[in-house]
């Protein structure tokens, strides 16, 4: 029980930072933008909140908890939309290839995040790993009393309170690409842009919108990381990148519907770490577990290519451009 | 007021497709782009570090080209990057998103660092074989399984060949737990560090091909480059390929079996991927890690479509990028910083010849002044 309730603790944790990135990913997604951006825009959000914060504790002596964490959420916010306005702008504007532009995000992202995650200390001229302790515990916070109910506590209500905010994120996403006649035209976008604009509605505007709006999601998935898993500090192992294509993996598994992200980013959590509960396992076969996510992936792939049901399908116009006048 | 109105209806500026462009001025364009990006990037580094961004390129310089021994490594490094984009050239001309190269090179490097470990005793040109055979073998089934199911069932083969990358990654991890050396070091170290056996440079002993350790590997990537201009551009193969990437529909009209060629292509490129892992191990490094591609897979496909699939045009990119990976360590190492300022550069830089790209397919009109107002 006490290795299950571990093994769940680390998914949902783990599931939160993917969760973010996905649903991001998926109103991106939705509005007919594949954006390969998202480990780079992810980079982006969990450096910017880092750096923010950085500035604001090292200037004063009792940080605000408060202030902290808006500074946090907006820095994060602001950078990743910043990394979907380039990723719009070349694609939309000057209508270069999604792949190649989102590729690109994500070589200048991680560049970005970790030439500043390793030297930001340096150059304000402090000595050793940056760290923002004050911010990263208001992030920590957990529900007082609440997590201190035995297993039924730590089971739901240990965790920071952004792990909840992405389950709500979710939720309020879904609801808004099915539910509100602004969420309609961007799947209408997304599925045939054509269309879409004979009807009237403003195919720029949405991709631009959608793109920004959903890297801002994305890159919460960067804050929580740094602020929640590394405890705000930053380390230069490329686990935000592998974080950010499982997330891209995560939107398909979800068939691009945002409450399917919720379990499903808890399942790749506990997919990535089971190897660790899994006794007798060897080091070298640990590494063929954490196979399980993308493998699971690859299955899901083949099964929605195969099943052929219109609902599970991929935007029709994912991955293509439009542009009224090459029709 | 009634023409100030009517002004406001057209557009300030517009786009329109060119006819054509005369080559020297998409190359002009091109280099405006470079140019500015690096105008820009020096900026950016002198409000970082405040060094003079003139001696900033000047050390960038040093870093590629600085010595004999810089030039050489800069020389393997485009080498081995252009390998890769060649590779992935075929696969993209079809329009098949292949961005599954990182995890085609490692497979190759896996399987020639296999053969170096338990086949060294064999004669060296037996072990060569078996190593190139295998690493070809080895990135061609990779990239076979995502074009088999895009062949058979329309799988999304980005996503598909994305999710393979990380399968070998952890693939690689699994053999470098199992080869590691010393134990616990969890790296595999030096592969047959005192014997050299199956390192590229030392194939005819310790005579290296032109005093070097590196011209065999420029030999083998040169005539692979030439090899796939000429496929592309003047085989029946490539001319299919060429029909498949503008309509699908068109090919299968034509009589050509689009599910064929889809698998032929993606073996070929997935073997060349492949070769490029047994030039990382064999050629460069004598280990295998994860960092093995080290995130060229992804660089290579921006080199590939960049050159719009001439090989040719790929050095050129190859080099640049390379000059700059180089530089920015060496600025990196002598300021004191970190060397990621390289992806960042070259980031910068990318994106400015992505965008490029718009003014070379596209002219701008401008809203003239309606004569009315004069």
């Amino acid at each position: 029980m006490a290795g299950f309730i571990s093994l769940f603790q680390a998914a949902v944790v783990f599931g939160t930072v993917i969760m973010f990135g996905a649903v991001g990913e998926i109103i991106t997604e939705k509005s007919g933008n594949l954006n390969l951006g998202v480990p780079g825009i992810m980079y982006l959000g969990g450096i910017a909140s880092l750096a923010g914060v950085f500035f604001y504790e090292s200037s004063t002596e009792n940080p605000n908890k408060f202030l902290c964490i808006i500074i946090a959420l907006l820095c994060g916010f602001a950078a990743s939309a910043f990394g979907g306005l380039i990723y719009s702008f070349l694609t939309i504007t000057l209508r270069a290839n999604q792949n190649v532009t989102g590729l690109t995000l994500t070589i200048f992202g991680s560049g970005v995040a970790n030439f500043f995650g390793g030297s930001l200390n340096k150059l304000a001229g402090g000595v050793g790993q940056i760290s923002v302790a004050a911010t990263s515990s208001a992030f920590r916070t957990s529900i007082p009393g609440l997590s201190k109910l035995g297993a039924v506590g730590k089971l739901f209500f240990s965790y920071g309170w952004l792990a909840y905010v992405a389950i709500a994120v979710a939720i309020i996403c879904q609801w808004y690409l099915k539910r509100t006649r602004s969420g309609l035209n961007l799947r209408a976008v997304g599925e045939n842009p054509a269309t879409a604009d004979a009807a009237g509605i403003n195919v720029k505007a949405y991709k631009y919108v959608a793109t920004c709006v959903g890297a801002g999601i994305s890159g919460l998935g960067g804050v929580f990381y740094v602020m929640d898993y590394t405890k705000g500090t930053w380390s230069n192992d490329g686990t935000i990148e592998n974080l950010g294509w499982l997330a891209v993996a995560l939107v398909i598994f979800t068939t691009w519907r945002p409450k399917n992200a919720i379990w499903g980013a808890y399942l790749f959590g506990i997919l990535y770490w089971a190897y660790f509960y899994i006794g007798g396992l060897t080091r070298s076969s640990q590494e063929i577990f954490k196979m399980l996510p993308y493998i699971v992936t690859i299955i899901v792939l083949i099964v929605i290519s195969l099943r052929k049901k219109k609902e599970n399908q991929p935007p029709q116009a994912l991955g293509l451009a439009y542009f009224r006048e090459e029709r | 007021m009634a023409t100030v109105e009517y002004n406001k209806k057209e557009a300030f500026v517009r786009a329109s497709l060119r006819d054509s462009i005369p080559r020297y001025k998409a190359l002009l364009i091109r280099l405006c782009a470079v140019v500015i990006s690096l105008i820009i990037c020096a900026f950016l580094i002198y409000s970082i570090t405040k060094i003079n961004p003139l001696k900033v390129y000047q050390a960038m310089f040093e870093g590629a080209f600085g010595s004999v021994r810089r030039s050489w490594i800069t020389v393997r490094d485009t080498m081995m990057l252009l390998c890769i984009a060649v590779g992935l050239a075929p696969a993209f001309k079809m329009k098949f998103w292949n961005t599954g190269a990182e995890g085609q090179i490692l497979v190759g490097g896996i399987t020639t660092a296999a053969c170096m470990i338990y086949l060294k005793s064999l004669p060296t040109w037996l072990l060569f074989i078996c190593m190139i055979v295998s690493s070809c073998v080895a990135g061609a089934l990779w990239g076979l399984l995502p074009a088999f199911f895009k062949a058979k069932w329309n799988t999304n083969e980005i996503l598909f060949t994305l999710m393979m990358n990380y399968v070998a990654i952890q693939l690689t991890s699994f053999f470098v737990a199992l080869w590691e050396n010393p134990y616990g070091s969890n790296t595999v170290g030096v592969i047959n560090q005192t014997g050299h056996e199956g390192w590229l440079g030392y194939m005819f002993g310790d005579n290296m091909l032109f005093g070097q350790e590196y011209s065999l590997n420029v030999i083998i990537v040169m005539t692979l480059t030439v090899l796939m201009f000429v496929y592309l551009k003047y085989s029946k193969h490539g001319y299919e390929i060429a029909v498949i990437g503008d309509s699908q529909n068109t090919a299968r009209y034509s009589g050509i079996s689009v599910n064929k060629v889809i698998i032929r292509t993606m073996l070929i490129s997935g073997a060349v991927c492949g070769l490029s892992g047994f030039l990382a191990v064999s050629g460069a490094s004598h280990t295998i890690s994860t960092s093995t591609a080290g995130g060229r897979g992804f660089t290579a496909i921006i080199v590939a479509w960049l050159a719009k699939f001439n090989t040719f045009t790929m050095i050129a990119i190859s080099v640049l990028i390379v000059f700059l990976e180089k530089g920015a360590v060496e600025i990196a190492s002598q300021y004191n910083l970190n060397d990621y300022v390289s992806s960042m550069i070259t980031g910068i830089i990318l994106f400015f010849i992505l965008g490029s790209e718009f003014f070379i397919r596209y002219k701008l009109i401008f809203r003239k002044r309606n004569k009315e107002v004069q």
